[in-house]
Parts: C-alpha cells; sequence; structure tokens
C-alpha cells in the first residue's frame, strides 16, 4: 500500500480539524503518489474541503502532521505554498473580477519572481505576459483576454482560476470541486482540460460526483464522516463494501 | 516623462474616439497633469487657492493609493498628513535646518509614523482597520498636543516665515505666491510621476489584486500583509510630503491638522473625485476647496451646501465626479 519515499509528492500524518466542538476531520493519514491524478470523494459533510484546505495551507491542521516533497509544511502561511510548488483552485470562483483576463493570469505569473518591485514599468516584462498568453491558450481564454474577468461565464471563471493556479508552474496542483455549478457542456470541457493538465504534474481533485472522476483519475481517498472510509485504485473502490454501502447505495443508482 | 501603460485598464480593447482619447490621457497621465499644474492658478481667483488645493490633493493622493488602489479604508491619515508637517516644522524651528531639509524630515515623517502605526493595523480589515487606525490616529494627536516644547501644542507650531528660498543656488521670492504655487507645484509634480510609476510597476498590480481578491492574491503567493504595509508606508510619504508643503506655506502648523476632521477629509476629497483613479483626489480637493471659498463668502453655513453636495455626489455619483466621468465616455 505504502509508495516508496520519492514517489510520495504529500503526505498527511493523523491530521484532523476541530471547529469549536465540531471535529471536522479525524486522524487522516494518506499518501498521495508523484505524477497520480487522485481524487478525494465523499459525500457532503464527510470532510473534503477541510481536508483539502489542511492540503493547501488554507487551514493549520489542530492535530498532525502535513509534509510536502520531505518537507513538514504544517501551519506555514498561505502565501508560502504557492512559493513551494503548491497551487490551488477554490471551490467558490475566485479570480480578479474587475481587472482584465490576461492581467489576471500575469499577476499570478509575476507572484513568485517579483513581490516589491515598485519602480519597474510591468508593462515592459514580457517574461510574465508571455506567460500569461501561454497558460490562456492552454485553458482556452486566450481570444477574450481582453475583457474583464467578471465577463466571463462561470465555466470559464473556473478555468481563468486553473490558469492562474498554473502560473506559478506548480508540482502540485490542487482543484476543489472544479465542476460545481457547471452545465453539462462545462463540465465535459473541465473534465478534458484535467485529464490534459494530469499528464505533466500531480493533481488532487476534491470532487463529489463520484460517476465524474471514476473514469479518470489513478487513485481515489473516499472520506466519511470526517474520517478515512477508503483508499485505492478506481477498481477497488468500486468493489469495496462499505463504500457501496455508505456512499454509493445512497446517492448514485 | 509620459507614464507606462497601466496593463490593467489600458489592457481593454479600445473602441470609441472618447475612449481612445482617454486612453492617450491615461498613457500621458504625468505630463498631462504638468500642463495642468502650469496654468492651474491662473484660473483661479486667488493663488492662495491653487497652493491648498495642491497640497489637500497630495494628501488624499496617498489616501487614495490604500483606499481606492489597496482597498483599505484608514481613518487616521491625518497622523501621517499632521505629523509630517509637525516633523517638518520642528526640523525647520528646533534644528534650523534649510527649508528642503524639512520638507525631506516631514516626508520621512510620514513614512515613519505610517510603518508604526501599519504595523500594528495592517492585522485588521474593514470596519476594525478604521477603527485601529483612528485609535492610534488620536495618539498621535495626543503625543504632539502634550509635547507643547517641541509643538507649541493647542496654539500649534510658528515656522520661521520663509522670504527668499533657495534652489540649487536660485533665490527664488518665497513671499510671492504665485513663485510659492509653482515651487509646491513641482513637489505635486514629482509625487505624481512616482505615483505613476508605483501604479505601473508589478507591486502596483499586487495591490489592485489584494483590492479585488484577498484570498486569491495570498494563494498566488502574495504576502498580504507586508503588501498591505509597504502600501501604507508609500501612502505615509506622500501625505508626509503634502504635510510638510501645507506647513512651510502656511508658516504655521496648527494642531486640528492631525484631528479626526483632517482624516475625514481625505475620505471625502477621496470619495467627490473618485477613488481608485490618478485624478481623482485632486478633482475632490479643488471641488471642495473651490466650494468651501465660494459660499463662505455668501453664508458662514458653508458647511451646510459642502455637505449636501457631498450627499447628491455620493448618492448619486457613487464612483465620483472624475470617476463618473471616465465610467461614462468609456461606455
Amino acid at each position: 500500500m505504502s509508495a516508496p519515499v520519492s514517489d510520495v509528492i504529500l503526505r498527511t500524518d493523523s491530521v484532523g480539524r476541530t471547529f469549536g466542538k465540531f471535529v471536522a476531520l479525524k486522524d487522516v493519514s494518506a499518501e498521495f503518489r508523484r505524477g497520480a491524478l487522485t481524487s478525494i470523494i465523499g459525500p457532503n459533510g464527510a470532510g473534503k474541503s477541510t481536508y483539502f484546505n489542511l492540503l493547501s495551507g488554507s487551514l493549520a491542521p489542530s492535530s498532525g502532521k502535513v509534509t510536502f516533497e520531505g518537507q513538514d509544511v504544517t501551519g506555514l502561511p498561505q502565501h508560502r505554498f504557492a512559493h513551494l510548488g503548491i497551487a490551488k483552485s477554490f471551490q467558490i470562483t475566485n479570480v480578479f473580477p474587475q481587472l482584465s483576463v490576461r492581467e489576471n493570469v500575469r499577476i499570478a505569473a509575476q507572484a513568485l519572481k517579483t513581490r516589491f518591485d515598485i519602480w519597474r514599468p510591468r508593462a515592459g516584462m514580457a517574461e510574465f505576459l508571455d506567460v500569461a498568453d501561454e497558460l490562456l491558450k492552454t485553458v482556452g481564454l486566450w481570444p477574450r483576454r481582453f475583457e474583464l474577468a467578471s465577463a466571463l461565464a462561470h465555466g470559464e471563471q473556473r478555468a481563468l482560476e486553473i490558469g492562474m493556479a498554473l502560473a506559478s508552474r506548480p508540482r502540485l496542483l490542487l482543484l476543489d470541486e472544479p465542476t460545481a455549478g457547471m452545465s453539462p457542456e462545462e463540465t465535459r470541457t473541465m473534465m478534458d482540460l484535467i485529464v490534459q493538465l494530469a499528464t505533466e504534474r500531480t493533481i488532487i481533485l476534491v470532487e463529489h460526483k463520484m460517476k465524474l472522476v471514476m473514469g479518470i483519475c489513478d487513485r481515489l481517498l473516499v472520506l466519511h464522516h470526517g474520517e478515512l472510509l477508503a483508499e485505492g485504485t478506481p477498481d477497488e473502490i468500486r468493489r469495496n463494501e462499505t463504500v457501496k454501502r455508505v456512499y454509493l447505495g445512497q446517492r448514485e443508482h | 516623462m509620459s507614464a507606462e501603460l497601466a496593463t490593467t485598464r489600458a489592457d481593454l480593447a479600445p473602441s470609441s474616439t472618447g475612449t481612445r482619447l482617454l486612453d492617450l490621457a491615461e498613457r500621458h497621465r504625468v505630463l498631462l497633469a504638468g500642463l495642468f499644474l502650469l496654468v492651474f492658478p491662473l484660473v483661479l481667483p486667488f493663488h492662495a487657492l491653487a497652493i491648498v488645493v495642491l497640497t489637500y490633493g497630495l494628501y488624499a493622493l496617498g489616501f487614495n493609493l490604500l483606499f481606492g488602489y489597496l482597498g483599505l479604508l484608514s481613518f487616521g491619515h491625518a497622523a501621517l498628513f499632521g505629523g509630517g508637517a509637525y516633523l517638518c516644522g520642528i526640523a525647520l524651528v528646533h534644528a534650523g535646518v534649510p527649508w528642503w531639509l524639512g520638507i525631506l524630515a516631514g516626508t520621512l515623517g510620514g513614512v515613519l509614523i505610517a510603518f508604526l502605526i501599519g504595523i500594528i493595523a495592517i492585522r485588521t480589515r474593514g470596519i476594525y482597520f478604521a477603527m485601529v487606525t483612528l485609535a492610534l490616529a488620536q495618539c498621535v494627536y495626543y503625543l504632539f498636543y502634550q509635547a507643547v516644547d517641541w509643538t507649541g501644542g493647542e496654539n500649534g507650531l510658528r515656522l520661521p516665515s520663509l522670504t527668499t528660498i533657495n534652489v540649487f543656488g536660485l533665490q527664488l521670492n518665497f513671499v510671492d505666491s504665485l513663485t510659492r504655487y509653482y515651487v509646491i507645484a513641482a513637489f505635486v509634480f514629482a509625487s505624481l510621476f512616482i505615483l505613476s510609476r508605483i501604479l505601473a510597476s508589478p507591486f502596483g498590480a499586487v495591490i489592485e489584486g489584494i483590492r479585488e481578491n484577498e484570498a486569491r492574491a495570498r494563494a498566488c503567493g502574495y504576502d498580504v500583509s507586508r503588501s498591505r504595509l509597504l502600501a501604507f508606508v508609500l501612502s505615509g510619504g506622500f501625505c508626509g510630503l503634502a504635510g510638510s508643503l501645507q506647513a512651510i506655506h502656511l508658516a504655521i502648523v496648527p494642531v486640528e491638522m492631525l484631528g479626526i476632521e483632517t482624516s475625514g477629509l481625505a475620505v471625502m476629497m477621496c470619495l467627490l473625485g473618485g477613488m481608485g483613479t490618478f485624478f481623482g483626489p485632486f478633482v475632490g480637493a479643488a471641488v471642495f476647496l473651490v466650494l468651501e471659498n465660494l459660499v463662505s463668502v455668501y453664508t458662514v453655513h458653508w458647511q451646510l451646501v459642502v455637505g449636501v453636495v457631498f450627499i447628491v455626489c455620493v448618492l448619486f455619483f457613487p464612483r465620483g465626479i472624475w470617476g463618473s466621468i471616465l465610467h461614462w465616455s468609456r461606455r
């Protein structure tokens, strides 16, 4: 079950998180393999988003340890994660609405190179514009680069977010329900994009529509009531009796 | 000398002639401002009014960097403006330094006070930020108010009146109001140039990003707290300079410069002119001060009239005067 050390990009050792008296997540230990597309699934309220937030640094765990490429990253401030090579997209669309589509990605691209440069004109920094244009082509938004981000449709804003997440050249990409609120058409486009991105990098994906990820991911983690219920390949999860009982049975016929 | 194209708005594809003209104006905004500064005193009834429009406009500009571009509402900017004025005055009166060193002292004083207030206040946001800055500004007020030996207490600090000033070996008659205007305008012009560079720099994009979406900026890898502190400190530099120029112009620093009303003035001028716009703060300062001067000729209740104008503006032109002009012509 456990992979060789160099193969593990991210691991959690019995991490837990409480909000007051409410235990959102309890003792979750897991390893995520480099190069794999792993999905974290579970019914609503299973603790998926809490777990995701611990992995991406938005929340510090109440207990346990998060290790990225052998380095303890538990409780580091959020902005450090991008510098380490972890990028994320949010569950709720999170772009810079009143800036142009291109500027959204450009700001993300300059984040790791210049931080407090208050003097040189950014219009002359071609490298960031090039990165922005390249990523906008990847996520299919290049023709709309001069529009305001707020003018994009919901699905397009999600794609823009992924473009921004890619701008830091992350080795680990974390996506929180990337198809939430999307039309079937938009969902298909997004899943195609994720499959394409997964060929070149490690992706961890939170999703509650199990069917959507079964066909594309290498491994699955099933959370239930804040605990890790099962872990394995899609086939193993499909055959797992416990998972069937608590999850498959009740939601997807 | 033209300002660099801000990728933010100028990135949007131009459409009409009006838009194109405005984009041209935006691109050469510093040059445009320079030309305007040259003719400005000639269109106003008296030069002293033109001077205070510049000093208050510069003060509102510093405030706007934080409020309009970064999205933090400070209610304590009087501490930077008044603090800068006092430190300039103290340098001139007690240390007897030349006028330009006094201005430098006031500017750095604004930076220092902003840093001290900033390291405490940037941890909070929204209404809490407004309250913390207000409280700390009151502390600054009392500090200067109590240090009577240095500041003159409630009588204010009287500065030696400058009759001639030495500019690179050139003796200028500082009593002549038009000369005085152009000396102060030179500082304002330099400030506009610096602000334009800041806004067009990578950091200018960062502060707009933080205003638009703090969580995303953080996820991108930006240290939001430090960026806020840097913006606050830069804002302090502009406000400190504005205070110093005001002190030298008036030859006195009244203690009211540190008061709550002075903090409110920055908010008002900024909203009136258009927050988050390059020229907005100066437009706001000009409208406010010209109204004050015009109306107070006819009635002592001029504040009532200015208040009504302000309310009408906020209700019907929430983008402010300059902001609305930009908005309409871009549609």
